[in-house]
């Protein structure tokens, strides 16, 4: 156990640092989730004016929702682009081959590349710009250490959903030939599900009710209610966990149908 | 026997589209009832064209492939059903693909491979320090793997299979693209571990002075099936492959006239090709030629392994 916890809390490790060699790219990244969120949030003032509590926000509300969305942009790969991208180019090409041989499990291996790699986006690409939105814009954001806690952990949830769900995706590459159809799917949903464009409390009932339902709930608009208090913790983390565990146990078994009968590509 | 491999076959199924919603399915016999051992401490070369199913064999044999038939062992372990408890026990290097992390210093691959195989730290360090040194890794080690060249990638994939001391190693072309100097570090380094270490080594690959330098023996596989197993210099004889001497002259003359085997196949204007059976050395050959002709330069071409394994199969197949 003990053995297996500092495998993959190495791989975690450089799965962080991976993309931390990237300082040009994540120094875009925060400009583009910086400017995205100044322009969303003028959206969203526009439209709070007009239909004041709109899904139950007020306006500090709708703002802080704005810039925590583009937080976790990156954090969760909202649009794709994590861990999952580089697992579907390794099955297309078959170096998923060179993963296989490794006496380690290949689903948790890539979790906790991903865990490394949202950490490093959250840490980059999610405190600067929030810290902006916090500067110049007025928010709804808790005093309580208590409630943070209770954020920091619902983020956490968020980030093991939304790789259960990129991971599902990327195994699909093993009967696929072109992950182009593939990609676009994940982030089509990705971004309307999760409530990027948004909030999932301002959709309209019959369509809000089943998105709300849905896994990629899980991701934007949990760790935003508990952030602002809107829900009782343990039906959020239970929510959370709960498709969690859904997820990744039927990745499990897509990647034990994938490895037993499918091609590895490439001599 | 360390592997045993007791006709084994490995069967895909394709299925190619042939009209609308139609499809054909077709079956592909990439290994066809293959058997063979090896012992431990062996070198044994595993050659054969592009297709023949080697890098099939050797899926099979870490694992990663389950065998459609037959019986396969490796230290006693069925590969495919305990896949992660024989990686301990194997390395594996493959010339075109890469277990480093891209984006980071060589060091941060290695430290991972310190985790995940559980190595004692002593042992680790000792092996670290051993590959370091032989495979002249020293000045590498903080270097990203994506600004490394080529040959040092490969040194560096060498040593990241090394470390957890496997029993086996499986190599599949790992001199590919690599430049003499490289080739001679590689061989000389796989020598040395077998020598040492007593490791065996199964070595896929197309370059026949990796075979010539390593291994005293040699399996050739073709469309799946093993058409020879045996020491090198047999497999020229089976396959009656012939070496090449070109030999540049002062001027043009009449084909050289020498005894033996040796005959000219081809004359353009002084130059004129020789060629001679690929079991004998070039020596003495080459001195009767320098004695009698004037001669300025020469070079000697090896048999194209593809040739003599096309021409090996085709003898099978008629006879």
């Amino acid at each position: 156990m003990v053995g297996s916890g500092r495998l993959y809390g190495t791989v975690a490790v450089g799965g962080f640092r991976r993309y931390a060699t990237y300082r040009a790219a994540t120094a875009a990244g925060v400009f583009t989730n910086t400017v995205f969120g100044v322009i969303l949030v003028y959206t969203y003032l526009a439209l709070w004016d007009e239909r004041p509590r709109l899904g139950g926000y007020d306006q500090a509300q709708a703002v802080t929702y704005a810039w925590l969305g583009q937080a976790l942009y990156a954090t969760l790969a909202i649009q794709g682009g994590g861990a999952e991208k580089e697992l579907m180019s390794r099955i297309r090409t078959g170096e998923i081959a060179v993963d296989l041989y490794r006496p380690a499990d290949l689903q948790l291996w890539w979790l906790a590349g991903d865990l490394g790699r949202s950490v490093f986006q959250l840490l980059g690409r999610g405190v600067i710009p929030f810290t902006f939105g916090a500067v110049f814009f007025t928010m709804a954001l808790p005093r309580s250490a208590a409630t943070w806690a209770a954020f920091v952990v619902a983020v956490a949830l968020a980030m093991v959903v939304s790789f259960a769900i990129r991971y599902l995706a990327a195994l699909a590459m093993f009967w696929l030939m072109d992950d182009r159809g593939i990609n676009q799917t994940v982030m089509i949903a990705g971004v309307f599900c999760s409530g990027m464009v948004l909030p999932l409390n301002a959709f309209p009932e019959e369509i809000g009710s089943v998105v709300r339902a849905l896994p990629w709930a899980a991701q934007l608009q949990v760790p935003a209610d508990v952030l602002m208090g809107e829900t009782s913790l343990w039906t959020a983390y239970a929510f959370q966990a709960g498709w969690a565990v859904a997820l990744l146990a039927l990745g499990r078994l897509l990647q034990a149908a994938a490895t037993r009968r499918v091609v590895v590509q490439g001599g | 026997m360390f592997i045993e491999v007791d006709g084994v076959e490995k069967v895909f199924e394709v299925r190619r589209r042939t009209g609308f919603l139609k499809r054909e399915r077709r079956q592909v016999r990439a290994v066809d009832s293959i058997s063979f051992t090896v012992a431990r401490g062996e070198m044994v070369g595993y050659i054969g064209p592009n297709g023949a199913g080697k890098s099939t064999t050797i899926k099979m044999l870490t694992g990663i492939l389950t065998p459609s038939g037959g019986r396969l062992r490796v230290a006693g372990i069925d590969p495919s059903r305990e896949r992660r408890r024989l990686a301990h026990r194997i390395g594996v290097v493959f010339g075109q693909r890469t277990t480093l992390w891209w984006d980071l210093p060589l060091i941060d691959s290695y430290r991972l491979m310190h985790r995940m195989y559980r190595i004692p730290d002593g042992r680790y360090r000792e092996n670290l320090d051993r590959c370091v040194e032989l495979l002249e890794l020293g000045g590498l080690l903080d270097v990203p793997v994506r600004q490394l060249s080529l040959g040092q990638r490969m040194r560096g994939d060498i040593a990241a299979a090394l470390l957890h001391d496997p029993e086996v190693l499986y190599l599949d072309e790992p001199t590919i693209g690599l430049d003499v100097i490289s080739k001679a570090k590689v061989r000389e380094f796989l020598r040395e571990l077998n020598h040492d270490r007593g490791t065996t080594v199964l070595l896929t690959t197309h370059d026949l002075q990796d075979i010539e330098q390593l291994c005293s023996r040699v399996m050739v596989i073709d469309h799946g099936r093993m058409v020879y197993d045996g020491p090198l210099a047999g497999l020229h004889e089976a396959g009656g492959s012939e070496r090449i001497l070109v030999v540049d002259l002062e001027r043009e003359l009449p084909p050289i006239e020498v005894g033996g085997a040796a005959r000219v196949v081809r004359t353009e204007g002084p130059r004129q090709w020789l060629a001679f059976p690929a079991g004998e050395p070039a020596a003495g050959l080459v001195s009767q030629i320098a004695a009698d002709y004037p001669l300025v330069d020469l070079s000697v071409r090896e048999p194209d392994i593809e040739a003599v394994i096309a021409r090996m199969y085709a003898d099978k197949a008629s006879a």
